[in-house]
């Protein structure tokens, strides 16, 4: 592993001016709920959070992109089934596939929008309990080669919280067995799986690893205070990892 | 003439002035004969359909307070300039406003959303969170959280899974979809609300000074504009059927009376009416809620400096059967409406273009005093807005102290055949600890925090279980605020002045013991029928009661909500007047957590313990409910909430609990279970000095006491600031990280594991 980014403080400047200059943006869709957590996240790890609305045509420069949580156009239909029909989506989904690799992130409804999007394989159904379920999760990361894994170290427990209502990640066999054999199973439920998950999977990655999307929210593990047990910051290693890449050509 | 308007016989103003004699449907639409005989008198005619049908529903109890006012004057009366100082807005707007310093203000609010909650949990819960989350928007604030005080029937009642499920899915389906973390409310299970549960929503928003805005449609030329959802079916009457009557089996179902929430087009709402702020768009704004466009259009008017005109026709409907005294008292929800100077409508029509959400303009202030609403051009409603919205009836009902309230409170728990089992040897007591902290009301409520999501927005710095729930307002500085809902309504059902008084004094020890300095109340007051002289009784002590403790603890009443009519049958409910405080940080790092984590730190216990077990946990426990509740003295808890603020200013403590509903055993386990962290404590020295029993020590609910851990460091600081106060403290115990369990001293030890099995296993039990 290398070096680690080092973490701006709140309201200490950037230690490290470079990682001002990543810019990366922030989607918002209507119904979109943790778009000003994601920013937060981005911005305590020093980097440039950048405001997108899915309206928008243009990526707007940035160095990668964030679709964060939340139940855009209310998830009356299949949860983002709609928003991948967004004018900024088709602009995002061609940055991610195109040689330069944009990095992209999907938090929950995020994730399930990366999935409607074929960005990656899969999709999310109803919790098997059919409940809303908030509570601090661990994760095994299962992958650290990622944009957004690669700060971690391989097989360590992280704890992020994990709130949401279709959360249940499923797949065929096949395509199941393809993740786990090229490793693009990047987080996997530990302590119990919270939603009936196929094979306890929390989170995926691409082929090419710039693109990741899980279910529970790093964002919200990034500030002593406001994380799991009110200690946690977990969740920063997300958002450090994608400034490795981008500024170390990790 | 319009395709639209040949569906109807209209009933304009000009037939209604020459056809005297039509009958009107005004007992159907809930107004009494005497209430008819005012409107006529004021209109000096008949009035129209669309004019009866608002004054139906603007003169019903939930919209007009026509039973409580007189007594709610107290609340306005009893305030000192000094609790003034900080409130930026009073009771009578959407929701009051309060200063918090650095330019910011936080406005919040209580209400009630009991009997839709009763029809159709899902619905009637989700659109009671949607409800008062409009009331803080249209003060110009960004929600930033909400709570829920819950009170279901007995826990094995059949119909109690259904409101449960139904109340829970519907609170966190609409709250989460809001974006808006749930930071803590309340969790009762009693047989006395089983045909009336109590569903009550507070929510919470923060605003710059400058951003405060308030209903009323002022500025002659100036446009009406209706936003959001469009108007539908649901709801019609709502407010003036439902809210004023109690549940029978034999008539035919009520459902179509509860409103049906979509919360995606409240959170784009939410959205576009802080972008309309932001651009200082809009002059007036007023959320519709119960009464709909009746509410909206007549108390805008009424508060502003002019008059109103606006076009029914130009209403943009869902369902276009709609007659226009339904149109006028529909409560689809997801409607706001506000007043635009001509100069800013393009503006405020890009904003809506952005956020895709629909509007129509319905007309502009006058300067003719008059709200004037027309159908096709034709005039349906000429009427004084004044005689709508706020010059209702009003009555002075009779009420009596009950007959049986002598019999009731002599009927003590000591001594009673209840208290023939009282356990007195370790084991017993053992077993006694265990049994409480799984009973239905004080077992985890984690069944269903855990259905609400209290992360997002990332300002949430304490939630339930914590006593209170902190939220940060601002990022640079940490300034926030806490909150803490409470209410006993055994404790009230004993004695109402002192019963709404304890629910004030453990709401504001809440906040205190979460390190932050209370500043401002709001109030849900659900009680059964005014008509019956006991309940009146008891809703005038309680407010008597409540208004006179606001003013020994200098904290002001700054909005709420009074629901009347809970009852089942002709049983009233306990009376349960939820009290909701809220405190200020200005670092809400510095907020006091309410368990235990550092090995080693000393717990102390503040305060003294009497025999208080009448109406408390135990005793409900045993099947028994008389005598007195415990004593209130309010210079105590103030100056206990002096010692918890100042000693989480100064660094002294790191844990603080509360002790309320089962006493000191409830939060010697809580402490423990919070971050699992067990404890050696000692009672014997401390149950000799209040010369109480072991039991009494443990299960007795006197209030003005807390137990809070303090590092070594800190433990000679501390004790010298609470003799400097002669506030009584006793050693009870140390914190033991290692042991995992509570071990009370010469009594018993309980594992934590063992603790929380009991503790968290009873709601899935009854509820999967």
């Amino acid at each position: 592993m290398s070096e680690t980014p080092l973490i701006g403080g709140l309201t200490q400047a950037p230690i490290d001016s470079r990682l001002a200059g990543a810019r990366i943006g922030v989607v918002t869709f209507p119904g979109t709920l943790d778009d000003r957590d994601a920013i937060r996240a981005v911005r305590l790890s020093g980097a440039t959070a950048v405001e997108l609305w899915h309206g928008d045509s243009e990526l707007a420069a940035v160095d990668a992109v964030i679709i964060p949580g939340g139940f855009s156009y209310g998830d009356y239909l299949r949860a983002g089934a709609i928003s991948r029909f967004a004018p900024l989506m088709s602009k995002i989904v061609d940055a991610a596939n195109s040689d330069a690799k944009l990095p992209v992130l999907g938090i929950c409804n995020g994730f399930q929008i990366l999935t409607e999007a074929h960005l990656l394989p899969g999709s999310m159904i109803k919790n098997d309990h059919l409940k809303f379920l908030c509570r601090d999760q661990v994760l095994r990361v299962e992958n650290n080669t990622s944009a957004w894994t690669n700060a971690y170290d391989l097989g360590q427990d992280i704890t992020v919280p994990l709130k949401n209502q279709d959360g249940q990640y499923i797949a065929d066999e096949k395509t199941l067995d393809a993740l786990e054999a090229e490793g693009r199973v990047a987080f996997r439920y530990v302590g119990g799986n919270p939603n009936g998950s196929r094979r306890d999977i929390a989170g995926i990655s691409n082929a090419a690893g710039n693109v990741v999307g899980l279910m529970p929210h790093p964002e919200h593990a990034v500030e002593e205070g406001y994380g799991p047990g009110h200690t946690g910051t977990d969740g920063l290693g997300f958002f450090t990892s994608v400034l490795n890449t981008l500024l170390g050509g990790k | 003439m319009s395709e639209s308007t040949k569906k109807f016989n209209i009933d304009t103003v000009a037939n209604a002035a020459v056809t005297p004699d039509v009958e009107l449907p005004w007992a159907e639409l809930g107004l009494k004969q005497n209430e008819f005989d005012d409107v006529v008198k004021v209109l000096g005619r008949r009035p129209t359909g669309a004019e009866l049908a608002m004054y139906s529903v603007m003169w019903s109890e939930h919209c007009s307070y026509k039973s409580s006012k007189n007594h709610l004057r107290q609340f306005g009366d009893k305030v000192t300039e000094e609790m003034k100082k900080d409130m930026l807005v009073g009771i009578g707007e959407n929701a009051g406003v309060t200063n918090l310093g650095d330019g910011w203000a936080v406005t919040f609010k209580i209400e009630s959303h009991n009997s839709p909650s009763f029809v159709e949990p899902y619905q009637g819960a989700a659109t009671g969170i949607g409800g008062i989350v409009r009331d803080i928007i249209s003060m110009g604030a960004r929600p930033v959280a909400v709570m829920d005080p819950l009170r279901f029937g007995a826990i094995d009642h059949p119909d109690t899974a259904r409101v449960m499920h139904g109340a829970v899915a519907g609170i966190g389906g609409y709250g989460n979809s809001l974006g808006l973390p749930n930071i803590g409310g309340e969790m009762v299970f009693d047989s006395i609300y089983q045909g009336n549960p109590l569903v009550n929503a507070l929510a919470v928003g923060v605003m710059r000074h400058e951003d405060i805005r308030l209903a009323n449609a002022s500025g002659k030329g100036n446009k009406v504009v209706l936003f959001g959802a469009r108007t539908g079916g649901d709801g019609i009457g709502g407010a003036s059927v439902l809210a004023s009557e109690s549940f029978d089996d034999t008539k035919p179902s009520k459902r179509p009376a509860v409103q049906v929430g979509d919360p995606f087009a409240e959170k784009v709402l939410i959205e576009c009416c802080l972008e309309l702020f932001k651009g200082s768009l809009v002059e007036g704004i007023q959320d519709l809620g119960a009464a709909g466009i009746s509410c909206a259009t007549s108390e805008l008017a009424s508060n502003g400096d002019g008059g109103m005109e606006v076009e029914l026709t130009s209403v943009l409907l869902r369902d276009p059967t709609l007659t226009p005294g339904e149109i006028l008292m529909s409560e689809s929800q997801e409607r706001m409406m506000a007043v635009v100077t001509p100069e800013n409508v393009a503006a405020f029509e890009a904003v809506m273009d952005k956020w895709a959400v629909e509007y129509s303009w319905l007309g502009e202030v006058t300067g003719t005093g008059r709200l004037i609403i027309k159908w096709a051009g034709e005039v349906i409603v000429d009427v004084d807005p004044r005689t709508v919205a706020h010059d209702g009836p009003v009555y002075d009902r009779p009420y009596a102290r009950p007959e049986w309230q002598d019999a009731l409170q002599a009927d003590k728990f000591n001594g009673s055949a209840a208290d023939a089992t009282r356990p007195a040897t370790a084991e017993e007591l053992k077993a006694a600890v265990v049994e409480l902290i799984a009973s239905p009301n004080m077992c985890s409520k984690d069944w269903i925090t855990n259905q609400y999501d209290r992360y997002v927005g990332g300002n949430t710095a304490q939630a339930f279980p914590d006593d209170a729930g902190v939220i940060r307002v601002d990022e640079e500085t940490g300034l926030g605020v806490a909150l803490a809902t409470d209410a006993n309504g055994r404790y009230t059902f004993l004695d109402p002045y002192h019963g709404a008084q304890l629910a004030l004094a453990e709401a504001y020890r809440n906040v205190a013991t979460s390190g932050a300095i209370p500043m401002a109340v709001s109030d849900c007051l659900n009680f059964g029928s005014p008509e019956d002289p006991d309940v009146m009784w008891q809703l005038s002590e309680a407010i008597r009661g409540l208004s006179d403790a606001c003013m020994v603890l200098g904290i002001p009443v700054t909005g709420g909500n009074v629901s009347l009519y809970n009852q089942t049958g002709s049983t009233p409910i306990h009376p349960t007047p939820v009290v909701a405080v809220l405190g200020k940080f200005d670092d809400v790092a510095r907020r006091t957590p309410s368990g235990w984590k550092e090995d080693g730190q000393a717990i102390y216990l503040l305060g003294t313990t009497a025999d208080d077990l009448d109406g408390s946990e135990w005793a409900n426990m045993r099947g028994h409910l008389g005598g007195l509740p415990p004593a209130v003295d309010l210079e105590r808890e103030r100056e206990l909430g002096e010692i918890l603020i100042n000693a989480s200013r100064d660094g002294m403590i790191d844990s603080a609990h509360d002790l309320s509903e089962g006493g000191l055993a409830a939060a010697l386990v809580e402490s423990a279970l919070r971050f699992n962290t067990g404890a050696r404590v000692a009672l014997d020295e401390v149950a000799a000095r209040d010369g109480v029993d072991t039991f009494t020590l443990l299960f007795s609910e006197t209030q003005g006491r807390a137990i809070v851990s303090v590092p070594r460091s800190e433990e000679v600081r501390f004790n010298d600031m609470c003799t400097a106060r002669q506030f009584p403290v006793s050693r009870i115990g140390v914190v033991d990280a290692a042991g995992k369990a509570l071990d009370i001293q010469g009594l018993f030890t309980a594992e934590l594991d063992e603790l929380r099995e009991a503790h968290e296993g009873t709601l899935p039990k009854y509820f999967g």
